[in-house]
This record gives C-alpha cells, structure tokens and sequence, in this order.
C-alpha cells in the first residue's frame, strides 16, 4: 500500500462516547472524521492544494487530506478532502425549540377537532411574495399531499384554499378577512439574499397593522425555515424540511385548542 | 410508417395529431382576432424603438400605453406610428420620445392609407428583419464552422443575478462541457409587464432578462465558443406578460434557445390565458424566423400533478404544442417539446417506465430536439442519492436520443448551482452519454412487456384526453384543471386588461412576412 491511503498510525483517544464532548463519526468513535468539498479561486498546483489542507486546518481539521482536486475551469479549483475534527459539542445542554403538539393521524386529528372545536377550521395557504414555487404549500395543503402523507384539503374538518404562488402579502390577508380565515400558512422556498425572510417579516407587520395578528394562528414552511426562526420572526411554528401535513394540522388543531381554553 | 421499437400505433398517435390540430386551429381563430400590449410592444421594438425615459420606463411602454389612454390600441401601434412618422418626418424612436415629453399625440394625426404607412416603415422594418436574419446567419456560419456538441446538448443553467458574474460562470460551464448555457431569470420577472433595460447586477434566483445581458452574454459565449471549439447555444426564457418582446429581443442579439409556452405560464404563473395565447403565437412566429429553438414546459406538469398517473397529460400536450408551433410556422426542427424524468424512486420498475415514455416521446416527435426535464420533485437534499438519480436520468436520455438535456444537478433543493456542482453534473452525464452511447442500438423491447405496455397506455390515454378536450377547447380544458392539476379560470389571472381586439385599420406586416412567403 502507497501513496498514504491508509494511516498506520496509532492513534491514542478515548474511545468511549461522551455526550458532553459530541463529535463526528467515521469508523471509530470520536475520530471526528469528516468529508467535504469546496472549490478555491486558483488554479490547481502544489501550492493550491497546500492552501486547501491549511484551510481546513484553520476550519478545526487534524491531519487534513486532499483526497482528489480537479481544477474546474481557469483559475477554479475544486478539492475533496477529509479531516478529523478537533472541535467537540456539548449534546447533553443542546435546547431547540420545537413545535410540541402531540403528532395525530388524519382521523385523529379530525375527530379531536369535533371533540374539542366543534367546527371546520378555515385555513388558507399561500406561497407569497415573488415564490414561484408551489411544491411546499401543495405538499402541505392539496388533497394528493406527499409522500403518502394526505394534504389538508383532505381532512374533513379543515376549510382548506391554497392560493397557489406568487400571491401578494395584501391578497393574502384580503383572503383571509374574506373567508375569516383561523389560519395562515405561508411557504417559501426562495431564499436567495433572504428574500423569504423581508416577505415573511412583511406579513407578520400588514396583519399587524389591520389588528389581525392575535386573531389568527400563523404559520410558515419552507425548506430553509425552523420552528426557532419563524418565532423569532413574530410566526405562531415553523416547519421545515421533514415535515409533513399531519404535523401542520396535528399543530393547529392543537393549538386551536389551547386558544379557545385559554379565552374561556 | 416508421418503426417503433415499443410497437406503438402510429395510426392512434396521426389521430391524436389530427384531434391536437384541431383544438390548435380553435385557438388560433381566437387568436387572430385580438392583440395584446406585449405584441403592441414588440412591434415598437422592431420599428426600432428603444431606451427607457427619465423615469426608467421603456419607451415601447410609453408609446404603447399612451395610445391605450387613447383608446386606440385595438388599431395597433403600426398604424398610429405609421401615420405619425408620414405627419412628422420623424422616426419611430424620436416619435416616442416626443410622445413621452407629452409634446405629440400620434393618435390626433391625420389618417393615413395602409398602403402608405407601409411604405413610410419600410426602412425600419426592413432593418430590423436584416438585423435578425443576420443574427441568424451567424448561428449557421459557426455551425457550419466550428460545429457543436453531440445530442443530447447538455444544458446547464447560470443564476448568480448579476450578469457580469454569470459571463464567469457560463463560460466556466463551456469549458466543462456544456453546449447550452441558459441565463435563469430573477424570480417574478415573468409577471413584470416591462422588460427592464441595460445590463443587470442584481436578482433574487436569477438575473433579469434584458436587451443589453443577452448581448453581453451571447458575445462572452462567442468568444468561448471558439475558444472551445463548438458553438455554445444562449438559452432565455420568453414567457411571462413579455413573450413576444423578449423573443424580439432574442431575435436581435442572436439567442438560440428560448423557453416559450403560453401552457406553462397560465398554470404555474397564474397568467390570464387569452393574454399568453395570442402573445405566444406572435412570440412563436419570431422564434421560428430566428432560428431559435423554442422549450415547452409540460415537464413542470408532473412537478404539481403524479409522474405516474399523469404522463398522459403530459403528451396531450405537447401534441398540442407542436401544432400551436406549426400554426406559427416554427418547423419541427425547432420544437424542444418537454417531458421529464419525475417519477418517485420509491417506485418499482420506475426506470422502465421512464424509459418507456422517453422512448414513446422520441418516436412520436422524431424530428425535435425534445427538452429532457432531470428529476427535481424528488430531489431531498441527499445529494448522494441525488446524483444516482441523476445518473439513471442520464442513462435514460443517451439511450432514447433525447435532444436537450437539462442536467441534473446533486444541490438540486438546496441552492443555485455551484461551478462544481455543475462541473460534477457534466461529468456524470458525459461518462454515462459516453459509456452508453450505442445501446439504443442494441437492445429491443420485449413483445407485451413492462416498456412496450406502458407506452401503449399512454398513448392510449393520451388520445382520449384529447379526444375530450375537442368537444369542450383548450380554455375549458384549462378551466377543468386537466393539466398539472391545475384550474385557471378564463377572465381570470394576470394581464387580461391587456387584451384588445383588432380593429379595421389593424396593421401587422411581420406576421406574414416572418411565416414567410411574403414580402412588404
């Protein structure tokens, strides 16, 4: 064997996992090995190469390796390399807000809506702004839903429109005043130079200004949103990638729940 | 008769054709009656005006909507400027700027005949239809020169928002491999009724379409060109409240390939389909006269709708669409009709159903360098799997002939290409277009197997839903949500208001002259 494939070295750690001191995984415990790529603006050579592994040095990475480069274009290089970790995490103080509604199924979910509500729960949803793109509200909200996982439509107990895309901030809330919407579910899927993020803090400010914010359970989606994100920008949850219609609606009809307590 | 590898029934495909051509010629009798701010528009555009005023508006919104307050609009620009340039001595582009500082009324002239204010354009028709015929003559003479990439051209898409940096990126994409390069539009350019002016450095998923970034772009793919020693193809989109301007546009800067279909537009951009239909069909006829391949979007059909369930819809209509195409007089050479690789890959045999109707599309549109859509719906991130299922996509396309290939990319989800996502993408497909190359060739499809079946389904699918959609037309068809699950109301949408109906005195040379066999 040449040309360093292998590493004979021994390596002396402690092998044992501490949740306290978290790292990555590769065959060993804690050996913190790690793959990536990226592609630096030099053309490819020696000293290139040299840079890639020095990076990844100051990234945290022991014992760096360029395992394949390939210069992509003039003045382009791009380089796989993996390293081990020097960096550990603490998993045992991680907190993540979360939507903490208890997951029911469709009947599930209906059943307790006429348990606990007593009526259909108008929902409309949209995906705003510029968005274009349908996949995230259609997923959530069309009869079809996705990857087995029926959509809102199909629920008995939800009122379900889905506005499609590129629906305006204004037409939205129009909507729901119209229908007296109890929820807004909004979806972005574009996130170039976070234009989600003006267009998501737009809408929260227009229902804000029409008195409407307290009176309706709002609601986000998209691929690059989490729960954390969307309160912090003034949204009820967020759902990100993973997230299916019954988590939306076991959300709703559960926090629907809680509101009506709450006011009684 | 040709022969079918998949023992497809050519007799129901010409019935198909014939029951398309049918609901074609339905819209083309509405078609023919109206014209629309967009057409107005291009029309300024190839009376040669251009530039935007001190408030960025471009000129041919100015005169357009100047002579729309007037009530005039159903008369056609050709006319009111006709008779403007016979009354002043000006030419259209000063005329416009005499209108925008509000010191002319070209709609209070006197009134002259048909035959004299075509005369009175005939040197700016004539100049923009050279133009345009030049653009195109230089596409050939470099074909016949330095010559392209093999089928299927690989297309890859640049999408930084600034146009200057999507030169960097598309020229490093030339290098790589790819033969089409297509410019990503910022997102709700499409539903803008104005084509902004200049070079752009700004847009959220994209960079803005405009006159001066598809010069900047078409001269860096030049000179990459030969560099790279093949002809490097410039890729736009024409859809959208702007069809038939952006296509004049193309026209004038030599573009090679636009997306253009009103299909598309009306379902997924909620476009009013009255408005998109009579733009595509004069945006088709420039198209056709420039040489530029046109793309259908039926691939984004089964990105809404299932991949399985509804690949019928999918050659409805791109049987439709190639008969929209003929009406405009854009031959079959130039039809980059779309389908798409979109079925779940959870599915069993899911590869031998791609194959079958990649094959059955091949077969049904022989002379189209058809637009092959790589899986998106089910992209998730997992860019490992990604790049299999892009790999199996690839595999697909070499060995049914396909035309364009959008490749897929391993980020698709995640973000906008990277220079080595796209460098990783061209490798995928130039190994397997390599390692494969013949074995269309080679193996045949077995008599009442899984391939041969499904194409005969869907074949027979699809001339039923045509069948059905004759007896009620495309604008109910479309009403009913029989495309990409989609419903879209007739009045309803964007850019109805745009619509007017032609009037007497109505004027529009380049139709007939451009669909050729006509001179001014």
């Amino acid at each position: 064997m040449s040309g360093g494939l292998y590493s004979t070295e021994s390596r002396e750690f402690d092998k044992t996992l501490d949740l306290t001191q978290l790292k990555p995984y590769g065959d060993t415990m804690n050996d913190g090995k790690t793959q990536l790529s990226f592609t630096l603006p030099v053309s490819a050579s020696d000293e290139a190469t040299e840079a890639a592994k020095q990076l990844m040095k100051k990234m945290g990475f022991e014992n760096p390796q360029v395992v394949f480069f390939k210069e992509l274009a003039p003045g382009f290089t791009f380089f796989n390399c993996y390293g081990n970790s020097v960096h550990a995490v603490d998993y045992t103080v991680i907190h993540v807000p979360k939507v903490t509604s208890t997951k029911m199924d469709m009947q599930e979910t209906d059943d307790f809506i006429k348990e606990n509500i007593g009526r259909k729960i108008v929902v409309i949803g949209a995906s705003t702004g510029t968005d274009a793109h349908t996949v995230g509200i259609d997923a959530i909200m069309n009869m079809k839903g996705y990857a087995g996982h029926y959509g809102l439509e199909r629920y008995e107990m939800f009122d379900a429109l889905n506005m499609g895309s590129q629906v305006l901030n204004e037409d939205f809330i129009a909507k729901a005043i119209e229908l007296k919407a109890d929820v807004l579910l909004v979806s972005q899927t574009v996130t170039q130079k976070d234009v989600h993020i003006k267009n998501l803090i737009e809408l929260v400010e227009l229902l804000e200004a029409e008195g409407m914010r307290d009176k309706v359970i709002l609601v986000c989606g998209g691929p690059r949103l989490s729960h954390e994100l969307a309160k912090e920008l003034g949204y009820d949850a967020g759902f990100g990638m993973n997230a299916y219609a019954d988590d939306v609606a076991s959300y709703i009809a559960s926090e629907m729940a809680n509101r009506i307590k709450h006011k009684d | 008769m040709q022969k079918s590898k998949l023992g497809i029934d050519f007799g129901k495909v010409e019935r198909a054709r014939s029951v398309a051509r049918n609901i074609a010629l339905d819209v083309q009798v509405f078609v023919d009656k109206y014209t629309t701010v967009a057409v107005e528009r291009t029309l300024c555009r190839l009376l040669g005006i251009d530039g935007v005023n001190k408030d960025e508006a471009p000129l041919p919104n100015i005169v357009v909507d100047h002579i729309r307050r007037n009530n005039g609009l159903g008369e056609g620009v050709m006319f009111w400027l006709g008779n403007a340039v016979i009354e002043t001595g000006l030419s259209p582009q000063q005329i416009a700027e005499e209108i925008d500082s509000g010191k002319l009324d070209i709609t209070r002239l006197k009134i002259h005949s048909e035959e004299a204010i075509l005369t009175a354009l005939k040197p700016w028709i004539e100049a923009s239809l050279n133009r345009i015929k030049e653009r195109r003559e230089r596409r050939e003479k470099y074909l016949s020169t330095i010559g392209e990439g093999p089928r299927p051209y690989i297309y890859v898409i640049v999408a930084t928002g600034n146009i200057y940096e999507d030169v960097v990126q598309a020229q490093a994409a030339a290098r790589q491999g790819a033969d089409i390069i297509a410019v990503i539009r910022t997102t709700g350019q499409s539903l803008l009724d104005y084509v902004p002016f200049g070079a752009t450095t700004e847009g959220f998923g994209g960079t803005y379409a405009t006159q001066e970034n598809f010069r900047i772009m078409r001269t860096a793919l030049d000179e990459v060109s030969e560099e790279v020693g093949r002809y490097i193809r410039l890729c736009n989109y024409c859809s959208g409240l702007c069809m038939p301007e952006i296509a004049v546009m193309g026209a004038l800067e030599g573009l090679d390939v636009m997306l253009n279909d009103a299909l598309y537009g009306i379902l997924f951009r909620d476009i009013n389909m009255q408005r998109t239909l009579v733009d595509q069909y004069f945006s088709r006829i420039i198209n056709g006269f420039a040489g530029v391949i046109i793309n259908t979007g039926e691939d984004n059909y089964l990105t809404t709708a299932d991949g399985f369930d509804e690949a019928h819809t999918v050659l409805a209509s791109d049987l439709i669409n190639e008969q929209l195409a003929l009406l405009a007089g854009l031959p079959e050479e130039q039809m980059g009709l779309g389908h798409a690789f979109e079925l779940n890959p959870e599915l069993e045999n899911g590869f031998l159903y791609e194959l079958a109707q990649a094959q059955m599309t091949r077969e049904i549109f022989p002379k189209a360098p058809l637009k092959y859509m790589p899986p998106t719906k089910f992209m998730t991130g997992n860019i490992f799997r990604g790049h299999i299922q892009d790999a199996l996509f690839n595999a697909v396309s070499i060995w049914t002939g396909q035309g364009i290939q959008l490749l897929g990319m391993l980020t698709e989800a995640i973000h906008t290409p990277f220079m080595s996502d796209r460098y990783l993408s061209i490798e995928n497909a130039r190994y397997i277009f390599s390692n494969m190359k013949n074995i269309g060739d080679e193996v045949e499809f077995k008599e009442d197997g899984i391939i041969r079946n499904r194409a005969k389904f869907v074949v027979e699918r699809a001339l039923s839903l045509l069948e059905n959609m004759e007896k009620e037309g495309l604008f109910t068809a479309l009403e009913k949500g029989l495309f990409a699950d989609v419903k879209r109301p007739r009045n309803g949408g964007k850019g109805l208001d745009g619509v007017a109906r032609k009037e007497n005195n109505y004027i529009n040379p380049f139709i007939a002259i451009m669909k050729g066999g006509s001179s001014l």
